[in-house]
């Protein structure tokens, strides 16, 4: 019958009514908490991390060593980043990360998930299928190329640190931040030059 | 049979949709204050139990999981937390939106409260927890029946072996603690799965890592 209820979106307001009525919730502090993951919490955050591990070696070494501490450095923490484990894209391996149970993801450094990671079919596919998966999303690997699927089924969430491109030595840090996306930091795509 | 939300290796899906750099984070403004309501709202009941709130989205209906999109399920879900909490009346979500559409109708008092009656020891789900690792990084495990919701132990892992590639922080354990009976930390194992013992000769080449908590896994 779940079916014959009235729209989501009605439903969304009624129970924020209900709530706020009850002093449970205040909208004011929900309008931040919305405008945060919005304009703040994002992909920026994890481009800024992946630039720096570029540019300085002894950054990268922290970072493989102990994600949460190295991206804490540069400021980023909260909700979804208890424990961050970084691994690194290279020439042979690729990483892919995925949440099959539900869509965890760290958001301190990449913001909520975008549609396509939490969609049922990437969420029941990549775990089975991951280099037909990865080129249905545009990446097409080497058949050489060892793929490493991680599914985040506890608190631990995964960064991916990718390969940098050729051709970016004279880059900036800065330059270098404006290239990194988000889908290569899941591992659904490569940083293109 | 396997939780609605256990989704990993199942077939039937179709093409995975490939990323679209416009999409916003938000497409509706229902869709923000859902997830605020769902993020902010499960702390009012018994602390921020992301684990009771994982549990909740695994037994909607299909209809409430899958049809109703991502912001809609995180609706769903909260909105039964907060009827089982005794919160709110089962029908009082629906009742206050058809008066919001213009209709008449009566909405239900406030039940009785039944919020469970706990506290979680600490922020967050990482734990102490005395002894060492029973595993460590290269042993071989084989991963256990997947016990009853909930779990976080998903079936296509389930009765195979993988290798300890890391021993992650312990955390408390979501089976006990998404249904407010305790944290019962555990040890948690990043263990590797090769993608033939998973699915057979014929399965794509790939290795897969998955975080699973000690009593999940038996020595292989």
């Amino acid at each position: 019958m779940t079916d014959t209820r009235p729209p989501v979106a009605l439903r969304t307001e009624a129970l924020e009514q209900i709530l706020t009525e009850r002093g449970l919730v205040d909208p004011a502090v929900m309008d931040k908490f919305i405008a945060t993951y919005e304009t703040s919490v994002g992909p920026l955050n994890g481009a800024k991390v992946v630039a720096k591990a570029w540019t300085d070696p002894e950054y990268r070494a922290r970072l493989l060593a102990d994600g949460t501490a190295a991206i804490k450095e540069l400021g980023f923490s909260g909700p979804q980043g208890e424990h961050i484990v970084v691994v690194e894209n290279t020439a042979s391996t690729h990483n892919v990360v995925v949440c099959t149970l539900c869509s965890c993801y760290p958001w301190p450094v990449l913001g909520l998930p975008p549609s396509w990671y939490k969609d049922p079919a990437y969420r029941a596919r990549v775990v089975r299928e991951p280099r037909t998966v990865l080129r249905e999303m545009g990446l097409e690997l080497d058949e050489s190329v060892e793929i490493v699927v991680r599914d985040s089924s506890s608190e631990v969430r995964w960064l991916v640190l990718p390969e940098r491109p050729a051709g970016t030595e004279d880059l900036s840090e800065e330059d270098l931040t404006g290239l990194v996306t988000r889908d290569a930091m899941v591992g659904v795509a490569k940083v293109g030059a | 049979m396997p939780a609605i939300a256990d989704l990993g290796g199942t077939d039937g899906w179709g093409p995975v949709h490939p990323p679209d750099p416009a999409e916003k984070v938000f497409d509706e403004a229902w869709e923000g204050r859902a997830f605020a309501l769902a993020v902010l709202g499960m702390g009012r009941i018994s602390g921020q139990n992301l684990d009771a709130f994982r549990y909740a989205l695994g037994r909607l209906d299909p209809h409430a999981y899958f049809e109703e999109g991502y912001y809609g399920r995180w609706l769903n879900a909260v909105e039964l937390m907060f009827v089982e909490s005794g919160i709110i009346a089962p029908d009082a979500v629906d009742a206050r939106a058809r008066n919001l559409s213009g209709e008449q109708v009566e909405e239900p008092p406030a039940p009785e409260l039944s919020k469970p009656d706990y506290a979680a020891t600490g922020p967050g789900s990482l734990r102490q927890v005395d002894g060492s690792p029973r595993f460590a990084v290269g042993d071989r495990v084989r991963a256990g029946e997947v016990p009853p919701a909930p779990t976080k132990l998903p079936e296509y892992v389930s009765g195979h072996v993988g290798v300890v590639e890391h021993v992650q922080p312990a955390h408390l354990l979501p089976d006990t603690h998404a249904v407010f009976r305790g944290e019962n930390p555990q040890h948690v194992y990043t263990v590797r799965f090769d993608s033939r013992d998973l699915y057979g000769a014929a399965a794509e080449p790939f290795a897969l890592t998955i975080e699973l908590f000690d009593s999940y896994l038996e020595p292989a």
